[in-house]
């Protein structure tokens, strides 16, 4: 037990000077070749998804592949999956937080930094479904000139509203509370008078004296108790879109807990799909090492092991109900046109990461990686199933339709992820990827020697 | 619709009814099955004044579709053209769905006019954030076009799928066409939503033209398009909370029931029972 205490989560021996010299450095030294290659790869993307934004804009949704029966398809399920994306960052540093998992200190500004890009790249669907985005502040209930109207307050779309703005202005202070130690590092260490001026700006006065780092702990332990519960509300209320409504396949009570282990799931892959590559294009192996790899895949298992078992339920609750639409729908996800979609979901989720329970997989770096990548598009999938085969066939077989994107929403969503990888190297190149002042808290042990106890 | 899995075998869905003359004059009731009333955890609605509602009886319809044009052109809803049709964006607010069942090598045919169903527990109004769309105190779904943001969460969550999203502009300023269009109707504009009102705006001119003349609105007054133009007067439309209206009587007929009413929407159009004109194998359609 003393042993497994004192785990080592940061390799080669670091002090903290090292610690700071490490992760500042990528800051420092200025962007390389290979980060402008990526940054203009990403710029690129998002401008192609721009484009496409625009032109939905100016013309209309008639642009995308919708019709009369399938009203959600690419947008809803990009929205979704953004959103699962950006769970894992409240995930690792709220909950991991509370429980005391030290490991989290290597990933977690990382991933609460994807958290918020996610969310922004989440935000984008809801506005741009909207037939008429111009009008989207009318789901703003603030007082307003437009005599007595309001909104809805019986409306999921409405519960969204408000669970998403609250998880991003949470996610957004917890991440900016964390940052400010590490801002004050760089402000300290910055050469030039502009950057000191501006990181000293965000380091909001910074002292790093005891009773400044006492206050700084409270109020650090205060956010992750208060951003917890969003964990678990907002993939919840997500769920609510379909689960309060009466369509087969959408009105399910298992929808809150299936999402949210769902969105974990995907959040967890996309940290890892990112950390690997950022540990080796950053040189970071020391302190992103492959134990943290290998924790995360544990937990990607055990997630995909719940997915899994919500899909079983799901479909076992769809007989046992005796409702036939309900039964034609499940019937329909696996032998119907789109069943593809639903093999490549249950491949992806629920047989892919069972590699995991091998310790030998789970050190195979590029197979982590490749994998992380699979649950990504499994996710993606899971979303696409519930939202596009329980519309496209319900009660009246009149209105059955089939659906297929059009370029315009391929390319949105494309962009959606240009924006995710450009924000996220801007957030590299000039933020510390690591939580420098909480790594420093787990080197202790290692300094002091083997002996002592913790 | 793709032909894969259209239906799974041996699951039949109960959206037509029908029997033969022969055992509609044994009973009247017959191909017909009572629907109960289910519960709800909300207030039901309270209608003190006029509940408008429809019956529609699927042995008079011949499919002739005069209903679609006519609610096309009442309406001003616009027509799209042969390849957003075949997007499936028609925009008809009435349409005609066909159901056909094999008999013995022939092919049975049950042709069902679907327009909106004005469901008294509308799964509609309550995901709608922006409230655009509103029960009435007559009972109508009512669409609120210049409230509407587009969210298309209504259509999705319509069991009946008989609502239309404006998926371009359609209508345009300027153009010699607009001269059919009827100056009692909006102009929809792109992004909103739409769907059948029971024709309100004729609602509202009888309802006026009755208090001009001091007098109740009586039962014929109001006739929708769909109901105006059919020839076999398969469409009665009426108020149901008066009980001498022939809507009301159709309601208490044996023939009467509605679409869907296990999912306690409360639809306000029912469907009279299809009563074919052979004298046996009352076969029950399967769906197509």
């Amino acid at each position: 037990m003393a042993e497994a205490l004192q785990e080592v989560w940061i390799r080669g021996g670091k002090t903290a000077a090292r610690v700071t010299a490490d992760v500042c450095a990528p800051i420092e030294r200025g962007p390389t070749a290979l980060w402008y290659g990526a940054f203009a790869a990403s710029v690129s993307v998002f401008l192609v998804g721009a484009c496409a934004m625009a032109y939905t804009l100016s013309t209309g949704i008639g642009t995308w592949g919708l019709n009369r029966t399938v009203g959600w398809a690419f947008d809803i399920t990009n929205f979704v999956f953004w959103i699962g994306i950006g769970h894992a960052g409240t995930l690792i540093s709220a909950i991991l937080f509370l429980f005391r998992q030290k490991w989290r200190t290597s990933v977690n500004r990382a991933a609460e930094a994807m958290t918020l890009f996610a969310v922004m790249c989440a935000g984008i669907f809801p506005l741009l479904h909207m037939g008429r985005p111009w009008f989207a502040y009318w789901v703003l209930p603030y007082p307003n000139t437009r005599g007595s109207l309001w909104v809805s307050f019986a409306s999921p779309l409405l519960w969204d509203v408000f669970a998403i703005s609250t998880y991003f202005v949470i996610s957004a202070v917890f991440w900016y509370i964390g940052l400010i130690p590490d801002l004050a590092t760089i402000r300290d260490r910055a050469k030039s008078e502009t950057r000191r001026r501006i990181f000293g700006f965000f380091s909001l006065g910074w002292t790093g004296s005891a009773r400044v780092w006492s206050h700084y702990e409270k109020a650090y332990l205060l956010l992750a108790g208060l951003a917890t519960p969003l964990v678990v509300s907002v993939h919840t209320i997500v769920s609510f879109d379909f689960a309060t409504s009466v369509i087969p396949g959408w009105h399910a009570t298992i929808f809150p807990p299936y999402f949210v282990a769902g969105a974990i799931f995907s959040g967890m892959s996309m940290v890892l799909t990112l950390m690997i590559v950022a540990r080796s294009v950053m040189g970071l192996e020391d302190y992103i090492t492959d134990r943290h790899v290998d924790v995360m895949c544990r937990i990607i298992l055990a997630v995909s092991c719940m997915v899994g078992l919500a899909y079983a339920s799901e479909f076992f609750i769809a007989w046992y109900s005796g409702n036939p639409y309900e039964r034609f729908v499940f019937v329909n996800r696996q032998m119907g046109p789109m069943a593809w979609a639903y093999w490549t979901m249950v491949s992806c989720n629920v047989i892919t990461p069972q590699i995991f329970w091998f310790k030998s997989m789970r050190a195979k770096i590029g197979l982590v990686f490749a994998a992380s990548l699979v649950i990504n598009v499994g996710m993606w999938f899971e979303r696409f199933v519930i939202i596009v085969t329980s519309l496209h066939r319900d009660f009246l077989p009149s209105s059955w339709v089939s659906y297929a994107p059009t370029s315009i929403e391929v390319a949105t969503f494309a962009g959606s992820f240009g924006l995710f990888f450009t924000l996220f190297l801007l957030f590299c190149r000039f933020l510390p990827a690591i939580a420098m002042a909480e790594v420093k808290g787990i080197l202790q042990p290692d300094l002091h020697g083997h002996g002592g106890a913790s | 619709m793709p032909a894969r899995l259209a239906s799974v075998p041996g699951e039949t869905r109960d959206i037509v009814r029908e029997t033969t003359i022969s055992e509609h004059r044994k009973d009247p009731s017959s191909g017909n099955e009572p629907q109960r009333k289910h519960q709800s955890v909300w207030p039901e609605h309270v209608y003190e004044g006029h509940r408008w509602g429809m019956a529609v009886d699927l042995g008079a319809c011949t499919g002739c579709s005069a209903c679609v044009v006519s609610c096309q052109a009442e309406n001003n809803v616009p027509v799209v053209g042969k390849d957003e049709v075949g997007r499936k964006r028609d925009m008809s607010w009435l349409r005609i769905d066909r159901y056909y069942a094999d008999r013995d090598g022939d092919t049975d045919v049950v042709f069902q006019p679907m327009m909106c169903q004005q469901c008294g527990n509308a799964p509609c109004e309550t995901v709608c954030p922006v409230l655009a769309t509103m029960h009435s105190t007559e009972g109508l779904n009512q669409q609120i076009y210049n409230r509407c943001v587009g969210t298309r969460y209504c259509a999705n969550n319509c069991p009946y799928k008989t609502r239309r999203f404006n998926w371009f502009q359609y209508q345009e300023e300027g153009r010699l066409s607009n001269l059919a269009l009827n100056p009692d109707v909006t102009v929809r504009m792109r992004g909103v939503m739409e769907k059948c009102t029971f024709c309100i705006q004729r609602i509202q001119e009888a309802k006026f033209e009755a208090k001009g003349q001091g007098r109740a609105v009586r039962d014929g007054d109001i006739r929708p398009a769909c109901a105006q133009s059919c020839p076999a007067q398969a469409i009665v439309f009426g108020d149901v909370n008066d009980p001498k209206s022939r809507v009301s009587q159709l309601r208490k007929d044996p023939r009467h029931y509605r679409v869907l009413a296990e999912l306690n929407v409360e639809p306000s159009v029912g469907y009279m029972v299809k009563v074919r004109g052979r004298t046996a194998g009352a076969g029950g359609p399967e769906h197509g």
